[in-house]
Order: C-alpha cells, then sequence, then structure tokens
C-alpha cells in the first residue's frame, strides 16, 4: 500500500509480555485513519500506556508489527519516528533548562539545523503561551505550563501523527477545556491524534473514533457515534420541587427513588423525552431540573468493561481439560 | 475566579505551528545530515550541561587536584626526594592529571545519562529517530569536553608549582584524549545498567578510585614487590598514566605501543558494549 492512502496508524497482533511474566497486550489489532481523531480508552492495567509506549518505541514489544502512514517499523523505524509526536503520561522535561532549550533541542533530535530549530521553538511556545517563559528554569513552571511544554515539545518537528497519554490527567477543568481546545484545533490542521484518556467525556468530545481495550485485547473498535447507537438505555436524574417519598410510577418507565428525595428514570432508546414529560404532567410532578446520570459513554464503557471480564472469566483456562 | 493558568495560556494572535511548520518528513535532508544535526545538538546540550554548572563539574576537581600539588610539592615531595630523575612533584603530576581527566570523564557521562533516566526526558531522544550512534557519541563528546577541560586546568594549575617539560605534546594529547573517551564510554555503560543513585557511585567508589590510586600515580610501579607488581599489570590504568607520563617527562615503566594497544582494546569494547546496551535498550526500555 502506497505512503498517500495507508492509515496513520496500523497495529497487528500486537503482544507484549513483561519480564515478570505480565502479558500486557494478547495480540492488539488496531488501524487509526489519517486525520482521525482517535480515542484510546480502558481501565487501569488495560494496556494503553503499553500500547502507546511500544508505538513510540519506548517499549520493546514481544510480537506483532506496526505501520506507520505505511513504514513498517521493522525495516525504517527512524523513517516512522519522524512522522510521530508524543505527549507522555508523566512530566518527562529537564527540570534544569529553558523552554526554549528544550523544545529547540528536540528539533535538533529530528535532524533539524539549530537555527531553524530556534525559530521553530520560538513559533511553538509562542503558539502556546510559552515565548514569555522560553528562558525559565522549567522546574519553576507551573503544571500546565509544562503540560503546554510537552505539547509544544511533540509539535515542533510537524509530526503527522501526535499520540498523548492522558494529557489532561489531573489538572483542573478549565485547563482541561483550554487542552481541548488546542488538540481540536491541531487535529483539524491535519494532524491525525491518538489519545488515551481516562475521562470520558473527553473521549466523547474529541474523539471521532474509539477503541476500548481491556485485559490486553480491544474489545470495542468503532466511531464514536455508533458506540454511542448501542446505548439500550439511558438514565436521568430528576429533581421534584417538593422532595418524594417513594419512586414515582410512571407508566412504560422504570423508576428508582435517591436518598435526597429526587429519583431516577430509566428511559429506553427510541423513546422520546416528551413521553417522560408528558407521563410527569398526568402524575402532577413538578420538576425543578434534569441530568444525566452519567456520562453516555461512561455506561457504555462499564458495560463493555463488564462484559469483556465475564467473557474472560467464563473461557477455559489453559490447565482445564477442554475435551 | 478563573484560573489564570488557563487564561493567560494561548496566544490568540499566534498561528497554530501545524498549519505553518512543514513537517521533518517532508523535507529532503539526507539520513547523515540529520544524524550529524542530532549529534552536535547533543553534544551542544551536553556542553552547556558542564558549562551552567561548573561550581559542581570544573571547580571541585581542580581544588582537590591543587591539594594533592601542595601536598606532595611543599609539605611531602622535598623529603621523598627524586623519582626516575625527576622531582617527586614532576612525577605524580601527570598522574594526578590523567586521575582528574579519566574520573571526570567518566562522572559526567554517567551523571548526565542517569539523570536524564530518572527524570524520564532521555524519552525525548528515545522517541527522537535519532541513531544509537549519535546519542552515545553525543554523550561520550561531552565526558571528553569536561574531561579535557579539567585536564587542561589542572595542567595549568600544576605549572605553579612543577616544572612540565612536555616532551612529546601531540603523544601528550593523544593519550588524554584517548583516555577520556575509554572512560567516557565506561561511564555511559556504568549509567545504562544503574537502577538509582547508588548504583552510579559503586564503580567511582570501588573500582575506579583504587584502580586509579594503584595505577602507578604516586609511585613507579618497578618498586613493587611480587606479586604485586605482576598484579599490578591487570590495571589498564597503569598503562594510561604510563603512557600520559612519556608524553610530559619521557619516562614510562611500560612500552608505550602497550599502552596504545590497551587503550584501543578498552575504547572498542567499551563502545562495542554501549553500543550494543543502547540498541536492546538495556535499563531504559521494559
Amino acid at each position: 500500500m502506497s505512503i498517500s492512502t495507508s492509515p496513520a496508524l496500523r497495529l497487528r497482533g500486537l503482544q507484549k509480555t513483561y519480564a515478570n511474566g505480565v502479558q500486557a497486550l494478547k495480540g492488539i489489532d488496531l488501524e487509526v485513519n489519517r486525520g482521525e481523531f482517535f480515542g484510546l480508552l480502558g481501565p487501569n492495567g488495560a494496556g494503553k500506556s503499553t500500547t502507546i509506549g511500544i508505538v513510540t518505541s519506548l517499549i520493546n514489544r514481544s510480537g506483532g508489527s506496526i505501520e506507520v502512514f505505511g513504514i513498517n517499523t521493522d525495516e525504517d523505524l527512524e523513517g516512522a519516528k519522524r512522522l510521530i509526536g508524543v505527549v507522555p503520561q508523566e512530566i518527562n522535561i529537564n527540570q534544569f533548562e529553558p523552554p526554549l532549550q528544550i523544545v529547540a533541542q528536540q528539533a535538533g533530535y529530528y535532524g533539524i539545523p539549530w537555527r531553524e530549530a530556534r525559530e521553530r521553538a520560538g513559533e511553538c511556545l509562542r503558539w502556546m503561551g510559552l515565548w514569555d517563559k522560553r528562558d525559565t528554569m522549567s522546574r519553576s513552571l507551573s503544571g500546565g505550563m509544562k503540560r503546554r511544554l510537552m505539547i509544544a515539545r511533540a509539535l515542533v518537528h510537524g509530526p503527522r501523527l501526535l499520540i498523548l497519554d492522558e494529557p489532561t490527567a489531573g489538572v483542573d477543568i478549565e485547563i482541561r477545556r483550554a487542552t481541548w481546545s488546542l488538540l481540536k484545533e491541531i487535529n483539524e490542521a491535519g494532524t491525525t491524534i491518538i489519545l488515551t484518556t481516562h475521562y470520558l467525556e473527553e473521549a466523547e468530545a474529541l474523539c471521532k473514533k474509539i477503541a476500548i481495550i481491556d485485559d490486553g485485547r480491544i474489545v470495542k473498535d468503532t466511531d464514536t457515534r455508533s458506540l454511542l447507537r448501542q446505548l439500550v438505555t439511558e438514565t436521568f436524574v430528576l429533581d421534584p420541587m417538593q422532595p418524594l417519598e417513594r419512586a414515582p410510577a410512571l407508566p412504560d418507565f422504570v423508576t428508582r427513588l435517591r436518598e435526597d428525595g429526587s429519583f431516577e428514570v430509566e428511559i429506553e432508546k427510541g423513546v422520546g423525552l416528551n413521553k417522560l414529560f408528558h407521563a410527569l404532567d398526568n402524575a402532577h410532578i413538578q420538576v425543578s431540573s434534569m441530568r444525566n446520570k452519567t456520562n453516555r459513554l461512561e455506561e457504555l464503557f462499564l458495560g463493555l468493561v463488564e462484559e469483556s471480564k465475564g467473557r474472560a472469566a467464563s473461557a477455559p483456562q489453559p490447565n482445564e481439560v477442554t475435551s | 475566579m478563573t484560573n489564570p493558568e488557563a487564561t493567560e495560556d494561548r496566544n490568540p494572535t499566534a498561528r497554530n505551528p501545524m498549519q505553518t511548520l512543514r513537517s521533518v518528513s517532508d523535507e529532503q535532508r539526507s539520513r547523515l545530515s540529520e544524524a550529524w544535526v542530532g549529534f552536535a545538538t547533543t553534544v551542544r546540550r551536553e556542553v552547556h550541561r558542564v558549562v551552567r554548572i561548573w561550581p559542581q563539574t570544573l571547580l571541585p576537581p581542580v581544588i582537590s587536584t591543587c591539594l594533592y600539588f601542595i601536598i606532595f610539592g611543599p609539605v611531602l615531595g622535598d623529603r621523598i626526594g627524586q623519582m626516575q630523575g625527576v622531582t617527586y612533584l614532576q612525577y605524580v603530576t601527570p598522574g594526578l592529571i590523567m586521575m582528574a581527566v579519566l574520573t571526570n570523564s567518566y562522572q559526567n557521562v554517567v551523571s548526565s545519562f542517569f539523570g536524564a533516566k530518572f527524570q524520564h526526558h532521555i524519552e525525548e531522544v528515545l522517541v527522537s529517530p535519532m541513531s544509537s550512534q549519535s546519542i552515545l557519541l553525543g554523550y561520550a563528546v561531552g565526558g571528553v569536553f569536561r574531561g579535557l577541560v579539567i585536564g587542561a586546568v589542572v595542567g595549568l594549575v600544576a605549572l605553579l608549582f612543577a616544572d612540565l617539560p612536555i616532551v612529546h605534546p601531540t603523544l601528550t594529547i593523544a593519550v588524554a584524549v584517548l583516555t577520556s573517551v575509554a572512560f567516557a564510554f565506561g561511564g555511559f555503560i556504568n549509567a545504562m545498567v544503574a537502577r538509582n543513585f547508588d548504583d552510579i557511585t559503586i564503580v567511582p567508589t570501588f573500582v575506579l578510585t583504587p584502580l586509579t590510586m594503584l595505577g602507578g600515580v604516586f609511585y613507579s610501579v618497578n618498586l613493587l614487590a611480587e606479586p604485586w607488581q605482576t598484579l599490578s599489570y591487570a590495571n589498564p590504568i597503569l598503562y594510561m598514566v604510563n603512557a600520559f607520563r612519556y608524553g610530559i617527562l619521557g619516562r614510562s615503566d611500560m612500552p608505550i605501543a602497550l599502552a596504545f594497544g590497551v587503550l584501543t582494546l578498552f575504547i572498542v569494547g567499551f563502545y562495542t558494549a554501549a553500543l550494543w546496551m543502547l540498541r536492546r535498550g538495556i535499563g531504559i526500555r521494559s
């Protein structure tokens, strides 16, 4: 397949067994199309960071193959690395160097001559609002600034594929929203983005495609919209004007009373909210506010992970007699 | 109240670099040229580090070596008398310079590479297309730079205390450079396998210092009784110190060709081992 039509990333049978015998990846197959904003979700220890680590060559793989824009990493690892920018989960900047030096050096590692490297670094730092801090020791930057610095560093060589491992972990909501807007702009400029995150709200807001990984396997790989369509029911929490003492009986709806006098209503897919409002009117219940019980993707995610664990538990163990 | 970090963050007038920056993958540079730039960037960073923290990197070895000059010159030197036809201070000075060169070349690479591992910013280099050779040589040149700068400063200070004729200047420089290179590669290996700060002090404390002290810096190996004299020939530092002394004073306990052979062996051995470990990702990739 030619480079111009090949996907941004293709993983085939990716496996990783650590020295302590832990099998972190059990044959990952994944394809990320160019220009996509792709989310890789999964619970802790599912294999997200291991996958990212292998793609960025920070972790040695035990099996499988990786292609970046059609370049097989076994054949041309350096060529594949040129196309990737990576923002790790942990802060990994040299605390004793200033931002301009850090970003310009990164450009240098990609073979960009020093003068041009400094110009590129300046451009990235200006865009990130770090130009005024260019000569400040990085250790004195705030947490949010350090994260922006890591993004600037990942962008300086103009990667076609940007990989971010939980870029908003541990930052407050305002910085998280600012990072989202930044990532959207980067993606709109044509850069493919792969994001791992714990925040399902983040994945729903940003990612057009999502893969869910659990126990070293991909349990779902589809576009976000189709994934959300798989929701069979959605649960809403309704706050009545007067706290209720028991769950209201609403025809065609399952309801549950909550401790604070509010109640939950399960609405099946395809049932309009008007029907609920009509039932509430008939029951003479005045509602002051209404909200989703959980993020929609979260409900789906938990269901898929539970399903995956159920399958793993019922699967025959290697030492069992299966005849 | 809004978070100042979130509001003062982005520059609304700056252009999105992803719209303006040409991708490095579209550039028409040769791989060789890229490798050179990567290497030069690493060297620049390492040299900058040595200079930036000069009170830690340059000053202490110069002070401690000066103390040796004071002790073995005016304080003890006259009582010890001559050795191989020169004053004792003249005799020990080449060894002291060499000691400063090799320990600093070693320690610079150990501390810089292990520091990068410890803070995880070694990942900056590992995710880039830089070759293992460029990474290794870049760090090694940083170590050589520090070793030679300190060697030069110590040598200049030594001239205040002792007359150093420098009989074979080219050979003197060659031995200093080669020794520095060998120990820079050695330091790289130590840093790769080190898992904590103890691991980067074990080799300098329990291997390097004893070998240096017993490597003919302070005495001629010919003064030793058997079996210590024969055992001393297994110490590689003995060859380096004697070759350097030969360059400065024209005196050596062993053939110079053999010393160059030992140096070459160590450089090739350490370089090959360090490169193999780096390619395998030992200590840096799980």
